[in-house]
């Protein structure tokens, strides 16, 4: 790694951060994703409105990346297609049973000092590096 | 006005995580390395989100927003064993993919095999968690 190369990282989190609280204070309401795409498959009342608004904004954004940065989206998967699929019902259903995912505890919960965010985000970094290892063990 | 915001703010976020690199499973993956080939360049996102939301948290929280509801007062610190057993499946599961909820959805503008079984399966476990959690519990969500 150079040290341009934490330019990229350093503007991109600054957006993430504008965004996360530019709801909050705006409007009051969490940039926890897998809160607002939960509460979208709930069809969550008085909620399903601005969560709706916000998953369709993140895939325009994605659409703009396509077209003015189309190398930060994955052209190819990372592991077979068995694998993807575990790998969403564990990110689907443990975000959900956690409260939160890197959005919702890693930004939002750390931003508030929050111990239940702190908590969760240093729960599941350490538990994927350790996956990561594991996974490389068996591979090799 | 709400819904206008959100949908700037979901745009603004997605590019966020376009130019960080939180949208290539590669780049988390290897981020995710660390005792292997450690590719740090994650860690510069953390910081600057972190920050900026702390400063708009200690300046508005419990106030008024001009266009929705009362910032909350309060953070939640409550630790259970969901959190813990939460947390930790979803680890194993970003882990194995690289792909956290943000991602999952903004990977959607460029639809593939693997982008959308990663969502449909991301949506089907969260309807499952939906049966092991009471109402009570959902109140809890800090995301």
């Amino acid at each position: 790694m150079q040290w341009q190369d934490v330019w990229p990282p350093l503007l991109g989190g600054t957006l993430i951060g504008l965004s996360a609280a530019g709801l909050l204070v705006l409007t009051g309401k969490t940039a926890g994703i897998s809160g607002i795409v939960d509460g979208i498959l709930r069809g969550e009342r008085g909620e399903l409105g601005w969560k709706l608004a916000f998953a369709l904004g993140l895939v325009v954004g994605g659409v703009v990346l396509a077209i003015a940065m189309p190398s930060a989206l994955p052209v190819a998967a990372p592991r077979a297609l068995p694998w993807v699929i575990a790998a969403g019902l564990l990110v689907g259903f443990g975000t959900r049973l956690g409260g939160g995912c890197t959005s919702g505890h890693g930004v939002c919960g750390i931003g508030r000092t929050s111990g239940r965010g702190f908590v969760g985000t240093c729960v599941f970094m350490a538990v994927a590096a350790l996956t990561v290892l594991v996974l490389k063990g068996v591979e090799a | 006005m709400k819904i206008a915001i959100a949908l700037i703010c979901g745009i603004v976020f997605a590019l966020g995580l376009g130019i960080s690199g939180m949208t290539l499973p590669t780049v988390v993956l290897g981020f995710l390395d660390f005792f292997g080939d450690w590719n740090p360049a994650l860690m510069f996102v953390m910081g600057p989100a972190v920050l900026i939301y702390l400063v708009a948290w200690r300046l508005r929280r419990g106030r008024k927003s001009p266009f929705g509801a009362t910032l909350p007062a309060k953070a939640i610190h409550k630790q259970d064993a969901r959190l813990y057993a939460g947390a930790t499946l979803f680890g194993i599961g970003w882990g194995i993919a690289g792909v956290c909820p943000g991602p999952a959805v903004t990977n959607l503008a460029r639809p593939s095999e693997f982008t959308l079984a990663f969502m449909a399966a991301m949506l089907v476990g969260i309807a499952l968690s939906f049966l092991v959690k009471s109402r009570k519990s959902a109140a809890m969500n800090t995301a």
